[in-house]
């Protein structure tokens, strides 16, 4: 009995031993911020990553994909059983993007993927993650009117309003330039009387193609290349085929002077960019496909949107020519299967490696974690070394707590031989400090429980604050994709960072506490 | 006729080690200690008599000789008897009271209840400790100081805090260390003047240290000490002289 009140005194009366526990406080804070920002991180990424890619893919590596996917899948549910509860199939072909911006070719190399939009969303999310609103509900691969992300003025005019202003612009200039390019013959007409005007109208058709000019001469360019398919094309009312780019394919984010995020988009939805791909022959040949965006894909994984752009499946297959001609079959590069929640997916791996082994078939299956093993590992492996590195710093508070705690026992030498001439034993004595030390690191991590909690339910206003103060960004939405710090807070996280940092406090007052209880009752009692 | 023993030496020694020279303290004291009455153990300082009573407090252990409590050997029981037997047997006070700074009067007095009794016992029988404890500093006088720090009381006040704290579990014997050695005459003899009641009565059995000859001559019994060693016997006074000279 004795032992709690006079810890619960000493506690009120020992400041010193409270600064001593501000250590563990501060240690005990941090590891909760810590560890609830990275497991929101981590989080987040695990659900976008997930999201993104479906629970096992089977990805073919012939150029000509892998024949009768309906086999393929019926073999797959067998071998699966009831855990199969999705399943989509699709083309994945490495290609080049260009995109005509102010009459200079951009290219950019991108993973061609043709999807079923039906399945698709299905086994992964794809939808959620198109700009415009209709879309995220059911991917389309037509152009809408507008009303693409209606957060971003950058895109107010995307859609069929874009592309009519692109376009009535590009046929304005085509008419003035006609114009100019009369009179420019005319004048040479007059000029030198009549002689070689041909070669003229060439000069001056070359000197009007300056780079400035740009956008006029793209359509020309563009169509010079691609034969019958695009004058069978009106765009002003018809589109080809629908595309969906990942947004950093045809986007640069940066910020100006004012410190605003800006994005510019070197294609929106409505213009017509060029694919370019292998066909799937035995012979491989080149592929030049025009396609029009109609949406663009944002799922906030740098490493997807800047390397994806979708197409319709059947389209794809076509263009590539992966029907067999006599039996209509389509084949596939990639099968993607959702599984049943809690499925262990390394044995559904294992056993799809089995039917399909590699010796055999260019197959590679894999999970999403196996896709993005290094990421998630490394993750895991920061968060494991800033959780010693902290622990590490509520030892150091622990050897602080030690030495405090023999200074407050050599200052109660004279109460330590008092209790024990009325009769406190040395391990009730020595139970004190250990009880003292018990409620010093209730208090201390107490303390930083709710202080890290706070902190965290804050941590967006207090970036902020500090970003006032600092003028410095604390979190760089251009960097991360993510405009507020994701946290989540695990109860069991909280549970053993309060149970380590209390132990070591334990741990702390231990020797303290020993040698309060061997300490001589008479060589006590007579301390000055 | 004398009454029965209550506390018996036989032959204590003990040496201090001071630079691997053994300084004797007590050469083979013997002292016996009756009931009911106030024993003075009277000598200079440095003569033992204060190590002498750390033995019979078992708050150290002789080198030689035994000490009996009511016939039992209690120098060398185990520590968790002689534990028992501090907190429950006897009362001490010291010289510099000794009372916890953190404490209030009323809990300083509680605490060889608290320390005696397990935390769910305590609690069982709060009441009734929290009632003794307020008794005996109303016994003491100090039932209106019942909520003071120690700091904020005077040296008389806080050895009568330290005697009710003493008496707090019922002692059979107390053992008080130069109890006005640290107080001024009038105080101190106030002090003396409670001690003397509380034998009268209450019929406490008291053993006094002290180097004042006048304090041991009115005790009943009056043991010298000189040099390590008891040397005068003593004699069971008639009419006990302690009681009519605090009086």
């Amino acid at each position: 009995m004795y032992r709690w009140l006079l810890c619960f005194r000493y506690l009120k009366t020992r400041y010193i031993a409270l600064a001593s526990i501000i250590s563990v406080t501060l240690g005990v804070a941090t590891l909760i911020v810590v560890n609830s920002v990275m497991s929101g991180f981590s989080t987040e990424m695990h659900e976008r990553l997930h999201g993104l890619a479906s629970d096992v893919m089977i990805e073919c590596h012939a150029t000509g994909g892998m024949p009768d996917p309906d086999a393929h899948l019926r073999e797959i549910e067998r071998i699966c059983g009831p855990a199969l509860v999705g399943s989509s199939v699709s083309v994945s072909v490495p290609s080049m993007l260009g995109i005509d911006f102010r009459g200079q070719q951009i290219g950019r190399h991108v993973n061609l993927i043709g999807l079923d939009p039906a399945t698709y969303d299905s086994v992964s999310d794809f939808g959620k993650y198109l700009l415009h609103p209709e879309n995220q509900e059911s991917a389309s691969f037509e152009l809408r009117e507008s009303g693409y992300a209606p957060d971003r003025k950058e895109l107010a005019a995307a859609g069929w309003r874009h592309r009519r202003d692109r376009v009535s612009e590009e046929r304005r200039i085509e008419k003035m330039v006609a114009q100019e390019r009369k009179m420019m013959a005319e004048l040479h007409r007059k000029a030198s009387g009549q002689s070689e005007p041909a070669e003229q109208d060439d000069a001056a058709a070359s000197a009007a193609k300056g780079p400035s000019f740009g956008p006029s001469f793209s359509q020309q360019l563009m169509s010079g290349s691609d034969g019958q398919l695009v004058a069978a094309v009106d765009p002003m009312t018809e589109q080809f085929p629908g595309i969906i780019l990942g947004i950093s394919t045809c986007s640069v984010r940066h910020r100006d002077e004012a410190g605003e995020v800006k994005d510019h988009y070197y294609a929106q939805p409505g213009d017509d960019v060029r694919m370019i791909f292998p066909n799937a022959a035995g012979e491989t040949k080149v592929i030049n496909q025009k396609f029009t965006v109609v949406d663009l894909y944002e799922s906030g994984m740098s490493e997807y949107d800047s390397t994806f752009a979708f197409v319709r499946l059947d389209q794809l297959q076509e263009f590539r020519g992966m029907i067999d001609p006599e039996t209509g079959v389509r084949s596939v590069t990639t099968i993607q299967l959702k599984l049943a929640e809690g499925t262990d997916l390394n044995v559904i791996r294992d056993a799809l490696r089995d039917r399909f082994p590699p010796e055999l078939y260019a197959y590679n299956i894999q999970t999403w974690r196996d896709l993005q093993g290094p990421l998630l590992s490394a993750v895991r492996l920061e968060t494991t070394i800033l959780n010693i590195l902290l622990f590490l710093i509520i030892a150091v508070a622990g050897f602080g707590i030690l030495a405090t705690f023999f200074m407050i026992v050599v200052e109660k030498t004279r109460d330590i031989g008092t209790l024990k001439a009325l009769g406190a034993s040395g391990r009730g004595v020595s139970s004190i400090f250990m009880t003292y030390g018990l409620l010093l690191g209730f208090v201390g991590s107490g303390a930083g429980l709710i202080g890290g909690l706070v902190f965290v339910h804050y941590i967006n206003d207090i970036a902020e604050l500090l970003e006032m103060f600092t003028g410095q960004e604390v979190f760089d939405p251009t960097v991360y994709y993510f405009t507020e710090i994701p946290t989540i807070v695990h109860p069991f996280t909280l549970v053993w960072v309060m149970c380590g940092a209390v132990g070591i406090a334990v741990m702390a007052s231990v020797l303290p506490a020993m040698r309060a209880a061997r300490m001589h009752p008479v060589q006590a009692l007579r301390f000055e | 006729m004398p009454t029965p023993i209550v506390l018996t030496a036989r032959g204590l020694k003990k040496s201090y080690h001071k630079d691997r020279i053994d300084v004797p303290v007590l050469r083979g004291v013997d002292l016996e200690v009756r009931q009911g009455l106030v024993t003075a153990l009277v000598g200079r300082s440095g003569s033992g008599k204060s190590t002498l009573m750390h033995l019979l407090a078992t708050l150290d252990r002789p080198d030689e000789g035994e000490v009996f409590f009511r016939g039992n050997r209690i120098d060398n029981a185990p520590r968790a008897v002689r534990d028992r037997y501090r907190n429950h047997e006897i009362g001490i006070i010291f010289q510099f009271y000794h009372l916890l700074p953190e404490l209030s009067a009323i809990e300083n007095v509680l605490a060889p209840a608290m320390i005696g009794q397990s935390v769910w016992s305590y609690f069982k029988s709060r009441s009734e400790n929290r009632r003794r404890a307020e008794a005996m500093l109303d016994r003491v006088g100090l039932l209106h100081r019942a909520k003071h720090r120690p700091s904020e009381m005077s040296g008389g006040e806080m050895q009568r805090v330290a005697i009710a704290r003493a008496l707090m579990t019922d002692p059979k014997l107390l053992l008080a260390d130069e109890p006005t050695g640290n107080l001024d005459t009038e105080t101190g003899q106030e002090i003396l003047r409670l001690l003397a009641d509380l034998k009268e009565r209450d019929n406490l059995t008291i053993l006094m240290i002290t180097h004042d000859d006048e304090i041991a001559a009115s005790a009943d019994v009056c043991w010298r000490m000189q040099d390590g060693l008891i040397h005068s016997e003593p004699g069971v006074e008639e009419t006990p002289a302690f009681a009519t000279h605090a009086a």
